[in-house]
């Protein structure tokens, strides 16, 4: 090996490893508080939405957020994409703060956003249309618009609709175009509040896919608020949130093998994990944190194997 | 009663797309019953239930409540609404009122009834989905989602029906919410013995509390019997775009590895103590199996050496087929 | 059924009119609406229907398809026609009872319906050839001098967009809530005005609150695509007039100064 090349993979590798090591993502003591206004318009009080929250993800991971209706999780969404900002701590997209004004595009920008409602957040009549809207407000040269939509639209499997109405589209399809909306942006990471709840388990289906897509295949970095813990199965890492709080972290299998924990934070399990515990209930001998039926059957396999 | 006979339903006539949204529903629904009717996005499940009440009239057929046909002269479209109360997608759209208490008041007053009649049924009706006195001059607008969703739940239950019809009550809610509705539809039964149709996607949502489903595909009715039978059919409902619950995937699973476990149980306590059963049956078993072979396996070395062993063979070709 | 309403009928085919630039085909049907009530004399009507059929003829949208949408102000039509045909004054053609027909009555009568009946075919031609979308872009960039009068081009632009979006998903909306009510015993159809009025809020609030909610979250979504108003913008179809729409600027500015002159002077 010359010396040349070997410096030449000495820098690729030093530069992977700092790239690694750089959080896009990062939240120090974060808080939030919500301000109740009484009929006259003065404060009335607060609400603590977010509570010291310390949150680090990684380039390229796939997070999962989990909580119940009011745990904070869609409250910490907004705080990403520079919706809302804290009022307590700092938070940092790309490094970037996004309490100072002058990075607020710039966040917008580099941490995409998908919302809950597919009707709500498709603002024009043609699918194409509509994914060029970032870019158009970006800025973006006309003929790399044209290019980032076909890209964006054919990364999320849409490209055959791309003249299509978003009112002739599913559920599901119109929650794809939402994705590739924001990956025309070109963002760095995508935070997804909650994109599955209002739709059928094909369309969750689909969307999962799409987003699972994204994360392996384009290395986009992914936050993904739900309150449906199958869809977490393949996350890197998952934050359980509780009253502005992060409950519990850790790897799905570290955190779904604590099954009475999660069933204190209203958490519903996925059947398999929890028909797994009641296995182990009755003595048969299992691992902890066993995610799908595949797994489970795959694991008694192996005992009636020995 | 509720019958359908040979109802059909078409709409778009006239222009190039002509949907037939129902095909052919012939369905008896008894009274007391509690029915899951499940189908994917575009099946026709929600078009059939708005003609249950007479929202939607069909093209063809002819639809019997407690015998009467429901399209001959004379009949009650009203009436027909108030024996049998649809709780609409996302109900807590709408909500309209002042207060949670005239809110629920709405579909009694439009019955015909007086003010202080309506009140008292609205009050009945709070108080059998869980919201008390202190309810009553709140907004609905300030309430939860899950409290908003049962004011209007309240707001059809008022109308005292006979038949309950829900079109997915836990759309959109949290894994708690959704709990909490499934458990009040089941003791909303309980206490006033109605007919419940529960319409859902979600065949993990239903098969624990009802006893019959429906199957809805293509505008026509798939499946109509029991929870278990119906998941016996768990592959043909994966091409309908729905799934069985995991645990009879899981039993199913199990039963090709050789286990003797019961396919139709539902609940997981039950499929537990089932499969734990079946793995001390196997134990046993292979513990007889083992000493039958080590008397044969000296058979076997002594013969050929080089073919396997039957009981061995056996056991690896059945995990196979399950993985 | 309420979702059955269709707006702005676009008319899909290929054609040079469907082509032309939104700005030529919306200066094109405001001059000629000008031209319309300037000419006076039949020769100037003769010129703009002519003009007028040859632009249908270019624009392939079927002449059926057309006819249908007048149907709709026939009865403005006839009123019109009706009023300066029995109220005008001046030669008396014919008297029956209280009734006459006088000729200038009759001649303001035709030329009345004439006029009309151009009008609404000339602006209903720019909605069958422009698809809403082309409209808005060619109304934000045509309107733009205007933004130095502090008129908000961009924004009105944008709203008129998103209103054309949303339109559908609030008339499905509607008869969704129509029905919920109904299930409650509502009645939207029967009684006097008044008690139909009153039957109309337990729609109208409902319909109300989704579309703040909607607009909301609308507005939340595209402020996370960093939607700051037109500035900075840049656009996914730009639009540049190629020489087919310089040529039909040259042909509308010939036809205008020709039938005006015709219709006014001889």
């Amino acid at each position: 090996m010359t010396g040349s090349s070997f410096s030449f993979c000495f820098k690729e590798y030093s530069m992977k490893l700092t790239q690694h090591i750089k959080d896009i993502i990062r939240t120090d003591h974060l808080q939030y508080d919500y301000v109740m206004r009484d009929e006259e318009g003065n404060e009335a009080g607060y609400y603590r939405a977010l509570d010291d929250v310390d949150l680090q993800v990684k380039q390229g991971d796939f997070i999962a957020i989990l909580g119940h209706n009011g745990s904070g999780k869609s409250t910490l969404a907004k705080q990403i994409n520079g919706i809302l900002y804290p009022t307590g701590g700092t938070v940092w997209v790309d490094g970037l703060d996004t309490s100072k004004e002058e990075n607020l595009w710039e966040v917008r920008q580099r941490a995409g956003m998908v919302f809950q409602n597919p009707d709500n957040q498709i603002i024009s009549q043609v699918v194409e249309e509509d994914v060029g809207f970032g870019p158009e407000n970006l800025g973006v040269p006309t003929e790399e618009i044209w290019e980032r939509v076909e890209e964006s639209l054919r990364v999320v499997g849409m490209y055959e609709y791309r003249k299509y109405s978003p009112n002739k589209l599913s559920g599901g399809q119109k929650q794809r175009v939402s994705i590739a909306g924001v990956l025309a942006m070109h963002p760095k990471c995508i935070v997804l509040d909650e994109p599955t709840a209002m739709l059928d388990p094909s369309g969750r289906k689909e969307v999962i896919r799409a987003v699972r897509g994204l994360n392996q295949v384009e290395g986009i970095t992914i936050l993904l608020i739900t309150h449906y813990m199958e869809e977490t199965v393949d996350a890197d890492h998952i934050y359980v949130m509780d009253q502005g709080h992060i409950a519990m972290e850790g790897t799905p299998r570290e955190v779904f093998s604590r099954v009475e924990e999660l069933k204190t934070l209203h958490m519903t399990l996925p059947q398999a994990t929890l028909l797994a515990d009641e296995l182990k209930k009755r003595g048969v001998n299992l691992p902890d944190g066993i995610l799908t039926i595949k797994e489970l059957l795959a694991e008694i396999q192996k005992q009636l194997e020995e | 009663m509720l019958k359908f006979e040979h109802v059909n339903y078409d709409y778009g006539q006239g222009t190039e797309m002509v949907v037939h949204a129902l095909r052919d529903i012939n369905l008896e629904i008894h009274d007391g019953e509690f029915i899951g009717l499940i189908g994917h996005t575009g099946s026709g499940k929600s078009t059939l239930v708005q003609h249950m009440n007479g929202l939607t009239r069909a093209t063809s057929g002819q639809i019997y409540l407690d015998g009467e046909a429901i399209y001959a002269d004379g009949f009650s479209m009203k009436e027909l609404r108030r024996r049998v109360g649809l709780v609409f997608q996302y109900p807590e759209h709408q909500l309209f009122e002042i207060d949670v208490l005239s809110d629920v008041c709405f579909g009694p007053k439009n019955m015909g009834l007086t003010e202080e009649e309506a009140k008292e049924e609205a009050k009945a009706a709070l108080k059998l989905v869980g919201l008390g006195e202190e309810y009553y001059t709140r907004s609905p607008f300030e309430l939860s989602g899950g409290q908003k969703r049962r004011t209007a739940i309240a707001g059809v239950l008022a109308m005292k029906p006979q038949m309950l019809i829900l079109d997915e009550p836990t759309a959109g809610l949290d894994p708690q919410g959704r709990e909490e509705i499934l458990n009040l539809v089941a003791s909303l039964r309980e206490q006033t013995g109605m007919t419940v149709v529960l319409i859902s996607h979600s065949m993990e949502d239903v098969a624990q509390y009802v006893s019959r489903i429906v199957v809805m595909n293509r505008g026509e009715i798939a499946f109509d019997a029991k929870p278990q039978e119906v998941f016996r059919h768990y592959q043909e409902l994966e091409e309908m775009g729905l799934a069985a619950p995991q645990v009879t995937y899981a039993l199913y699973g199990l039963k090709n590895m050789g286990l003797d476990v019961d396919t139709e149980l539902i609940t997981l306590e039950d499929a537990a103590d089932n499969i734990v059963g079946a793995l001390a049956k196997r134990k046993a078993g292979q513990k007889r199996d083992e000493e039958s072979i080590a008397s044969h396996d000296i058979l076997c070395t002594e013969a050929t050496a080089n073919e396997p062993c039957g009981a061995d063979a056996a056991v690896s070709g059945e995990g196979k087929d399950s993985l | 059924m309420i979702r059955d309403i269709t707006l702005g009928q676009y008319y899909q085919t290929d054609s040079v009119i469907h082509r032309l630039d939104p700005r030529v085909k919306l200066a094109g049907t405001v001059l000629f609406l000008i031209d319309l009530f300037l000419i006076q004399n039949v020769w100037g009507y003769l010129i703009a229907t002519a003009a007028l059929a040859t632009v249908i003829h270019l624009s392939r949208v079927p002449f059926g398809y057309i006819i249908r949408g007048l149907k709709s102000i026939m009865i403005l039509l006839m009123i019109t026609v009706v009023f300066n045909l029995f109220l005008t004054e001046g030669t008396v053609i014919f008297k029956i009872w209280i009734i006459q027909v006088t000729w200038e009555g009759l001649r303001t009568a035709v030329f009345m319906a004439w006029r009309l009946i151009m009008l609404i075919i000339g602006t209903s031609l720019m909605t069958f050839t422009t698809t809403p979308n082309q409209l808005t872009d060619g109304m934000e960039k045509g309107l733009r001098p205007l933004k130095y009068l502090k008129v908000p081009v961009h924004e009105v632009a944008m709203m008129m967009s998103i209103a054309l979006r949303f339109i559908p998903i609030l008339l499905e909306e509607t008869d969704k809530i129509m029905k919920a009510q109904q299930a409650r015993g509502a009645d939207f159809e029967s009684g006097n005005l008044f008690d139909k009025a009153k039957a109309l809020v337990p729609l109208l609030v409902p319909l109300f609150i989704s579309a703040f909610r909607r607009a909301n979250d609308l507005a939340l979504a595209m402020e996370a695509r960093c939607y700051r108003g037109g500035e900075g913008r840049t656009k996914m179809n730009p639009l540049i007039y190629n020489r087919t729409d310089k040529m039909a600027y040259l042909l509308i500015f010939a036809f205008m100064a020709v039938d005006i002159f015709v219709g006014r002077f001889f």
